[in-house]
C-alpha cells in the first residue's frame, strides 16, 4: 500500500482550552471545573470559610434563634434594568431572613449553568453577587455549580440559601396581627415586576423603570429598634403587595383595609401598570417590606423606615381590621370598599 | 400624571355624582360597551355611588369573552403543530377552548408567546425564517389597525412565514342585535371610548336614530365615566336619542382615518359567531381575498374544526345584559377565575371575572 499511515506524523488532538462559553466539561468535576471555579467564582466571595473548598463550611453562630431560608432564582431575561438574577439571589434570600427579624450572617450559592451561556454574562452576574453579598453584609460560604445541556435550562438558574440569627425577644409572624394594627410599605410597589416586563421580548414599551432589588436587613434593624412591638414583616415578591395582604388577613384570621391613595406607585411604573392593563397591586417587588405594627408604634416605624435609605418612601397604607377574617378590601379614593383578592396566577398583558 | 390623576379625582367625581342623582328621575338601565368600562366602574366602586334607580349592565364588548370557541379550538391546533410560533396578546392565553388553552399546549412543548402588538410577531418571523409565525388576531375595531398592519407589512416585505388567524367583531351589529332583541332592557349606551377613537361615531348616528336611543362616547376613567354616565341620563331624562361624544380629548367624529384605511385595506366585513350569542350578520372582519395567503386558516386547514359550549354556562345572556353574573346558578361554585366554564369570567376584562374580582361579598 502506498498511503500506509505516518504514524510518526499522528497526534492526539488536543482538548480545546480558553473557552468563551460554558462548556459542559465545566460542570464534570475536572479541571476545567476546577478553572471555572477558580478563575470566575472564588475571586468573588474570598472569605476564610469559602477558601479552604471542604464540602462544607463549618461555622459557629451568634447566641439566639437560627433563621434559615431557600429560594431558587429563575428569571428571564437575566440582566434587566437596575439588576440581575445574581443580585436577585443574594437580596431575595438575605431578604426573606431579614423578614423574621434576623440579622443575615451566611448565604451558599448554587449555580445550575447552560451549556453556551457566555462567560462574560456569568462574570457580570457573579459581580453583581459579590457587590450585592457586600452591601447585605453576609458572606457566601459554601456553593455548588452544575453544567446541563443547552435547552435544558434558560442560561442559568441560581439557588441561594441563607441563615441568620434572630435579636432575643423578636418573634415575627403573619399570624400576629391584631384589630387596629397599622401596615406600612417601605416604599414605591411594582417597580421590579415592570422593569422585568419592560425588557421581555414581545413587548415594546420603553421605559426608565428600574427594579428595587435591594437587600433589607439594615432597614429591619431600625425599624425593629424604632418599633419593638412589630408584629409580622413580609417581602411583597411574587404575587406583590395584594398577596402579601391576604397572606396577613388569612394566617391572623383578620381583615385588612387598605387606603387606595396612600400605596406609593411611581408615575412611570403606575404608566406601565395601566398600558398593559396590569393592576401594581399585583406585582413583583424585590426590596420592599411590608410591616405591621401596633398603632401606637406607626409614626415611630414610619420615621425609622423614612429616615433609610431604602425606606424614603415608605407610607402608612392600611390598617388591620376585625372584620370579615381573611378579606382584604380597598377604599378607593371615592370611599368605596372594593374586595383586593389574591392574583390567580399569572399577570397577562390585556389585550386593549 | 396627565390624564391618569386628574381623571380620577374625587372632587370632580363627586360633583357629577350629586348632578347624575339630581338628573335621574326615573328609572333608567344603561348598557357599557367596553369590559374595560365594566373594570373601571367596579374597580372605582362607582357603582356603588350611583342612584340605586339607575341599573348599570355590562356590554358585550371584551374581545377575549366574544371569540368564538371554534376560533380558540383553530389556534390550540395551530398552537400545537411543530415549526409554529403562535402569538397573541397575553390576555387570550387562559381562555378555555373545547378541552384546552394556549398555556396548557406551551406545557406540551407548542410554541406559545406573548406580544403586546402583532408588529412584534412580525419581527419574530423576521428573525425566524425557518419557522412560521401565526398571530392570533382578535378584538374589536380597536386592535383591527395594528392587525391589518402587520398583514400589509408583511405583504409588503414578502415575508411568506407569517400569517394572522382572524377573529375581528364589530361593535355597531351587537348593539343592533342586542336592542333588536325580544328581551332587551337596554335604554341608552356607554359606546367604547377606544373603539371609538378609530372608527368615529358616525355609525352609531343611524342606530341612535332606528332605535330611539342615546349613545355616549365614553373614556375609562372614573371622571370619564360619570360625564358619560350623565349625558346619557340627560338624554334619556329629554327623551332624547342621538349621539354625544363625552370622551372629546381622544374621540373625533369620523375617528382615525389613516387607521380605518388600513382596516379598510387588508379586511372586508363578514358573518361572524359571537361567543354566547350566536352568528351576528355582517358583524366581523376577515382577511380580503387580495391578503388570503396570510390566512392562517387557509394556511393549516383548520376550518373545519367544530366545537361544543357547556350548557351551563349563561354567558349569552350576560353579554347581552339580560343577565348579570350573579343571576348565574354557576356564579362562585361551579365557576370561578379558576374553573372558569366561558369566557366571561376568564377575560381581565370579562362581567364575571369582574364580579368576583371586586364584588362577590355584595353581588
Amino acid at each position: 500500500m502506498s498511503d500506509a499511515p505516518d504514524f510518526d506524523r499522528m497526534s492526539c488532538p488536543a482538548p480545546l482550552t480558553g473557552h468563551d462559553t460554558v462548556q459542559l466539561a465545566h460542570g464534570a468535576g475536572g479541571r476545567l471545573s476546577a478553572e471555572l471555579i477558580d478563575a470566575h467564582v472564588l475571586p468573588r466571595f474570598r472569605n476564610d470559610l469559602l477558601a479552604k473548598l471542604e464540602d462544607q463550611a463549618v461555622f459557629a453562630l451568634p447566641p439566639g434563634r437560627v433563621a434559615f431560608s431557600t429560594d431558587t432564582f429563575v428569571v428571564t431575561p437575566l440582566e434587566f434594568p437596575g439588576g440581575d438574577i445574581g443580585d436577585l439571589a443574594v437580596n431575595g434570600t438575605v431578604n426573606d431572613v431579614a423578614m423574621s427579624g434576623a440579622r443575615p450572617l451566611y448565604l451558599s450559592v448554587g449555580l445550575v449553568l447552560e451549556e453556551g451561556l457566555p462567560l462574560a454574562l456569568l462574570d457580570r452576574v457573579l459581580g453583581s453577587m459579590e457587590r450585592a453579598a457586600r452591601e447585605a453584609g453576609v458572606s457566601v460560604v459554601t456553593g455548588d455549580t452544575k453544567v446541563v445541556d443547552r435547552g435544558s435550562c434558560d442560561g442559568m438558574f441560581v439557588n441561594t440559601s441563607g441563615i441568620g440569627v434572630v435579636p432575643d425577644g423578636v418573634s415575627l409572624s403573619a399570624a400576629a396581627l391584631r384589630p387596629g394594627d397599622a401596615l406600612l410599605i417601605s416604599g414605591t410597589i411594582a417597580d421590579h415586576g415592570m422593569a422585568v416586563m419592560s425588557v421581555r421580548e414581545g413587548l415594546s414599551f420603553r421605559s426608565t423603570i428600574k427594579s428595587d432589588t435591594a437587600a433589607l436587613g439594615g432597614l429591619v434593624a431600625d425599624l425593629l429598634a424604632a418599633a419593638p412591638g412589630l408584629r409580622a414583616l413580609r417581602d411583597p415578591t411574587r404575587g406583590g403587595l395584594a398577596t402579601t395582604l391576604n397572606e396577613f388577613a388569612r394566617a391572623s384570621r383578620v381583615g385588612i383595609r387598605v387606603e387606595d391613595g396612600a400605596v406609593p406607585v411611581r408615575d412611570d411604573t403606575a404608566a406601565a401598570c395601566e398600558i398593559l392593563g396590569i393592576d401594581p397591586m399585583y406585582v413583583a417587588n424585590e426590596g420592599k417590606l411590608v410591616a405591621a405594627v401596633p398603632a401606637g408604634e406607626a409614626a415611630a416605624a414610619l420615621a425609622a423606615l423614612r429616615a433609610h435609605p431604602l425606606g424614603r418612601g415608605a407610607a402608612v397604607i392600611g390598617e388591620v381590621v376585625a372584620g370579615e377574617p381573611g378579606l382584604v378590601t380597598v377604599r378607593t379614593a371615592l370611599g368605596v370598599e372594593r374586595i383586593l383578592d389574591m392574583p390567580l396566577g399569572l399577570q397577562l398583558p390585556r389585550i386593549c | 400624571m396627565k390624564y391618569l390623576q386628574e381623571y380620577r379625582d374625587p372632587g370632580p367625581c363627586r360633583v357629577l355624582l350629586a348632578r347624575i342623582a339630581a338628573a335621574a328621575t326615573r328609572p333608567w338601565t344603561i348598557m357599557e360597551i367596553c369590559g374595560g368600562q365594566t373594570h373601571a366602574i367596579l374597580r372605582h366602586g362607582l357603582d356603588q355611588l350611583l342612584p340605586p334607580s339607575l341599573t348599570l349592565v355590562h356590554g358585550p364588548g371584551c374581545p377575549v369573552c366574544v371569540t368564538p370557541l371554534e376560533t380558540i379550538d383553530r389556534a390550540l391546533a395551530i398552537a400545537a403543530r411543530p415549526g409554529v410560533i403562535f402569538t397573541t396578546f397575553g390576555d387570550m392565553l387562559r381562555v378555555p377552548g373545547s378541552r384546552d388553552d394556549l398555556l396548557r399546549v406551551k406545557s406540551r412543548g407548542g410554541d406559545v408567546r406573548f406580544v403586546d402588538t402583532p408588529l412584534a410577531a412580525l419581527d419574530l418571523a423576521r428573525r425566524h425564517p425557518d419557522r412560521e409565525v401565526v398571530f392570533l388576531a382578535v378584538g374589536f375595531e380597536t386592535t383591527a389597525p395594528g392587525n391589518a398592519m402587520a398583514v400589509r407589512q408583511a405583504a409588503r416585505e414578502g415575508l411568506t412565514n407569517f400569517s394572522e388567524l382572524v377573529s375581528h367583531v364589530l361593535v355597531p351589529p351587537a348593539m343592533a342585535a342586542i336592542l333588536g332583541s325580544p328581551a332587551n332592557r337596554v335604554q341608552g349606551f356607554l359606546a367604547a371610548g377606544h373603539v371609538c377613537a378609530v372608527m368615529g361615531w358616525r355609525e352609531y348616528e343611524p342606530l341612535a336614530a332606528r332605535f330611539g336611543v342615546p349613545i355616549v362616547p365614553t373614556g375609562f376613567e372614573p371622571v370619564d365615566l360619570l360625564q358619560g354616565i350623565l349625558s346619557c341620563v340627560e338624554m334619556l331624562e329629554r327623551g332624547e336619542a342621538g349621539v354625544e361624544n363625552r370622551y372629546a380629548r381622544i374621540v373625533k367624529r369620523d375617528g382615525n382615518p389613516a387607521a380605518r384605511a388600513v382596516v379598510d385595506e387588508v379586511f372586508e366585513v363578514c358573518d361572524r359567531p359571537w361567543r354566547g350569542l350566536g352568528v351576528i350578520p355582517r358583524s366581523g372582519l376577515r382577511l380580503r381575498a387580495a391578503y388570503a395567503a396570510y390566512d392562517a386558516e387557509r394556511r393549516f386547514d383548520v376550518g373545519d374544526i367544530a366545537p361544543v359550549e357547556p350548557p351551563e354556562c349563561i354567558s349569552g345572556e350576560i353579554l347581552q345584559g339580560v343577565k348579570k353574573p350573579d343571576q348565574c346558578a354557576a356564579f362562585g361554585r361551579a365557576c370561578t377565575p379558576a374553573t372558569p366554564l366561558g369566557a366571561t369570567m376568564v377575560s381581565s376584562e370579562g362581567a364575571c371575572a369582574a364580579y368576583w374580582k371586586y364584588h362577590r361579598r355584595t353581588p
